[in-house]
């Protein structure tokens, strides 16, 4: 036996890695890689450097210049036309032209993704412009234009049916093995057109526990560790090892209610389950930020976030009060019924995002104070989607992005007007409709904004819990970080490697 | 050759019995599979009805069943196994890559748990409720009840976290080898152990046994020769089901590990109802199960004559 032990602890030994002794930078990350095809795996290309789009999004969300250096409207604001920068070549060495530029969008414009949502009616190659027509104004365009699916690769990137086969983006980072479902590793692009980046080569894997996620930022193994949950945060900022770093983002957690559920048509039931939810207990306690959302849109989103409306409350004697006035009593087990029908509703979430069906398991006992019995099914996220097309869905637990474009605009129009997947639910507003409308033509401005943030505070088709927080951990010695609100880049290349 | 041909009816027997089970399992799941598709494609900030219907459209869904899986049998035949509705890269090259993964890992683990296991297994058999015997009783029994999950957390832990010497996770190179490996021998030692320990105990009191001594033999010739051989049958019959173990095994260790491999591979299929990817990965599966039992027949049967005589 002790020849083996030995052995054992030789080999140990040995294989012990050297930290920070090459000139790689480690990203990891929860996000598998599919394949080379943009509209399903281009967040990571566009996240590591790797592929760009025509527009850029600073963190207050304004758009700015990326591969398209301006961009302007015709007077009846059915036609843009996007200038091409110059002197852009892509990985392969081809130069990026407005063929290439229109060729990447009317492909990325036929597959499944937001561009497919607009009123875009052509897009075509000018010289040395891009021109897209629409069928009705729409201010939000640009945004739409940054969006991952709409990134910018060459034509040889694609086979004829417009899959993607391989990556040749424009970026900072060329990929140069690039191994689904799993890793991708990368190095700087000689002939990238902006600043070149500072760290030589980049390596992508994918690790799905947010426990070994935790675990390689401790053990110094990886140098960049995105989507850290609150416990390994806690751990973390306990070592020496990395620095973490937290901004809150445009998502909010929050459940999405059928307004078509005869329990749930009123608005006041919806403000009773609001009312019934200790939203600082969640966010403390299972959280661990600090405050639960007050409002749907989280501050992050400065201009639909609206200080002066009344925060949301919890009161759950206020929420009895309501049910009562709408003929609920309370039978024997407490729970309510009406007209000899229970206030019994099933509640869908996903494990997606681990924080789910924790919250889930809190409100479950925070409805029951009011007499409101939850059946908790975690189950697929598209089942979110497939009972929302069925109308079975009676309250659905979910992770809502407003950031999908970098203008909440896009998931406003596809929520809330009239309702959408991720949005509303049996429920009409015209108001809102026409707000949403007004405000993606680009006219309304912050009036028309506040207005449909106060519609759905007291409407409440779906009922806010808690604004996110992205978390990473950078290992000590890497300078530069900066986390993107908008979760469009892991801002690789301003990234230092200290000496 | 008897085996052999045994183990080929076996074997295509199972191929046809793991594509009817797994196909019928996959229609009967609750859920629309379009949708379910499009979430394992497009991610749940994306998932829409749009998605859905775009993704039934192109893959053809909702057919009905029996012409689909004829269609399955008669491209198995041909030996082609389809692509993934998912990701859209054939099935055998997936599985091609992810298999030779998780089969070196698999090899790793059984090579190392061999080290580990029996000799101590034989050891404390050599002397039955001695101490060495006890005291495997209570690790081996506190290994087999640690979760694999935990068991390779708690790894992680001491081995990259508290002393820094090996990667906590990743591929690619020798050293990512060996905590996943660890973490699944550990396991498979906890029996390996026990196995070798009950065989030496019973074999150690036959008359044959205190007669190799008897007539002279050292403890140390009396093992070699008479010892090892008669206890590797039983170990090796029953390496072949801790196969199945090891498949549980690398399908979590996997995903701790971050190791890109079938168990990985089948659980995300699994997910997203990507019916040709399960299909594909459970018939390696089934059918490697059918190999390796082959492959300890004919190892047992040399190792021990009289059974095939």
């Amino acid at each position: 036996m002790r020849p083996i032990l030995a052995l054992a602890a030789a080999a140990l030994i040995a294989a012990a890695p050297p930290v920070f002794a090459d000139d790689t930078l480690d990203v990891v990350a929860q996000f598998e890689i599919q394949s080379a095809e943009p509209s399903t795996s281009g967040y990571i290309f566009t996240r590591m450097g790797v592929a760009e789009t025509l527009t850029n999004a600073d963190p207050q969300g304004a758009i700015t210049p990326a591969l398209a250096t301006e961009w302007t409207t015709s007077g009846d604001g059915l036609a843009w036309t996007f200038a091409i920068r110059d002197g852009v070549t892509f990985h392969d060495g081809t130069p990026v032209t407005a063929q290439a530029v229109a060729n990447a969008l009317n492909i990325a414009r036929a597959k499944p993704g937001p561009l497919a949502k607009t009123p875009v009616t052509g897009i075509e190659p000018g010289d040395p412009a891009v021109v897209i027509t629409l069928s009705e104004p729409f201010a939000a365009l640009p945004a739409y234009l940054a969006h991952y699916s709409a990134q910018i690769l060459a034509p040889a990137a694609y086979a004829a049916d417009g899959a993607g086969v391989e990556v040749i983006g424009t970026g900072p980072y060329r990929i140069t093995d690039l191994a689904p479902p799993l890793s991708l590793k990368a190095e700087a692009f000689a002939d990238y057109w902006g600043a070149a980046p500072n760290v030589p080569k980049v390596r992508y894997a994918a690790v799905s526990r947010v426990e070994t996620r935790a675990l390689m930022a401790e053990s110094g193994e990886a140098d960049f560790v995105f989507g850290l949950d609150p416990a390994s945060v806690a751990r973390l900022g306990m070592s020496d090892a990395a620095t973490v770093h937290s901004v809150a983002i445009p998502r909010t957690l929050m459940i999405k209610v059928n307004a078509g559920h005869p329990a749930l048509s009123a608005p006041e039931a919806r403000q009773a389950l609001s009312l019934a939810i200790d939203r600082e207990g969640i966010a403390k306690a299972v959280l661990r930020y600090p405050e639960g959302a007050t409002q749907l849109f989280p501050p992050s989103v400065g201009d639909w976030h609206d200080d002066s409306l009344t925060p949301l409350a919890y009161d759950p004697e206020a929420a009895k009060a309501l049910l009562a006035d709408l003929g609920w009593t309370a039978g024997s087990d407490g729970i309510l019924t009406r007209d000899g029908e229970r206030l019994a509703l099933t509640l869908t979430s996903y494990p997606d995002r681990p924080e789910l069906p924790l919250v889930a398991a809190v409100l479950e006992q925070q409805f029951r104070a009011i007499g409101v019995e939850l059946t908790i099914d975690t189950t697929n996220s598209s089942e979110i989607t497939s009972r929302h097309a069925d109308g079975s869905l009676d309250l659905g637990l979910i992770a809502r992005n407003f950031g999908l474009i970098p203008n909440p605009v896009g998931t406003v129009l596809s929520d809330y007007a009239p309702t959408g997947d991720w949005g509303a639910m049996g429920w009409r507003n015209d108001e809102i409709v026409e707000l949403a409308r007004s405000a993606g033509r680009g006219d309304g401005g912050d009036a028309a904004r506040a207005r449909i943030a106060a519609i759905l505070q007291t409407e409440l088709p779906i009922i806010p819990i808690a604004w996110y927080r992205q978390t990473l951990a950078v290992a000590r010695g890497v300078e530069g970080t900066v986390i993107d609100p908008w979760e469009r880049t892991f801002g690789l290349q301003d990234l230092k490697l200290a000496q | 050759m008897k085996t052999l041909v045994t183990r080929g009816i076996q074997a295509l027997m199972v191929a046809v019995l793991i594509g009817a089970a797994t196909f019928a399992m996959m229609r009967s799941l609750p859920g629309d599979a379009a949708y379910r598709i499009a979430a394992g494609r497009y991610g749940y900030d994306n998932v829409d009805t749009a998605a859905a219907d775009a993704v039934r459209d192109e893959l053809g869904l909702g057919g009905p069943a029996l012409p689909a899986f004829l269609a399955w049998l008669g491209d198995l035949v041909r030996l082609d196994f389809g692509t993934s509705l998912v990701t859209g890269q054939p099935v055998i090259a997936e599985i091609g890559h992810q298999l030779g993964a998780s089969l070196s890992l698999a090899a790793a683990a059984v090579l190392l748990s061999l080290a580990i296991g029996p000799p101590l297994g034989i050891l404390a058999g050599l002397r039955p409720g001695g101490a060495p015997d006890r005291v495997l009783l209570v690790v081996s029994t506190g290994l087999k009840a640690v979760p694999q999950f935990l068991m390779a957390l708690i790894l992680i832990l001491i081995l990259s976290v508290q002393f820094r010497l090996l990667p906590a996770a990743g591929h690619g190179e020798a050293r990512h080898f060996i905590l996943p490996a660890l973490a699944l021998a550990l396991g498979l030692a906890a029996v390996n152990a026990r196995i070798a320990r009950d065989a030496m105990a019973r074999i150690g009191a036959m008359p044959f046994y205190s007669f190799a001594r008897w007539k002279g033999l050292s403890p140390r010739q009396t093992l070699l020769r008479h010892g090892l051989r008669n206890v590797s049958v039983p170990l090796l019959t029953y390496l072949g089901l801790q196969f199945v173990t090891l498949v549980e095994g690398v399908v979590v260790v996997e995903t701790v590990f971050g190791w890109p491999g079938i168990g990985h591979a089948l659980v995300h299929a699994i997910f997203s109802r990507d019916v040709p990817m399960v299909q594909g990965t459970a018939l390696f599966l089934g059918l490697s199960f059918v190999l390796i039992n082959a492959v300890i027949d004919l190892v047992t049967a040399r190792i021990d004559p009289r059974r095939t005589a």
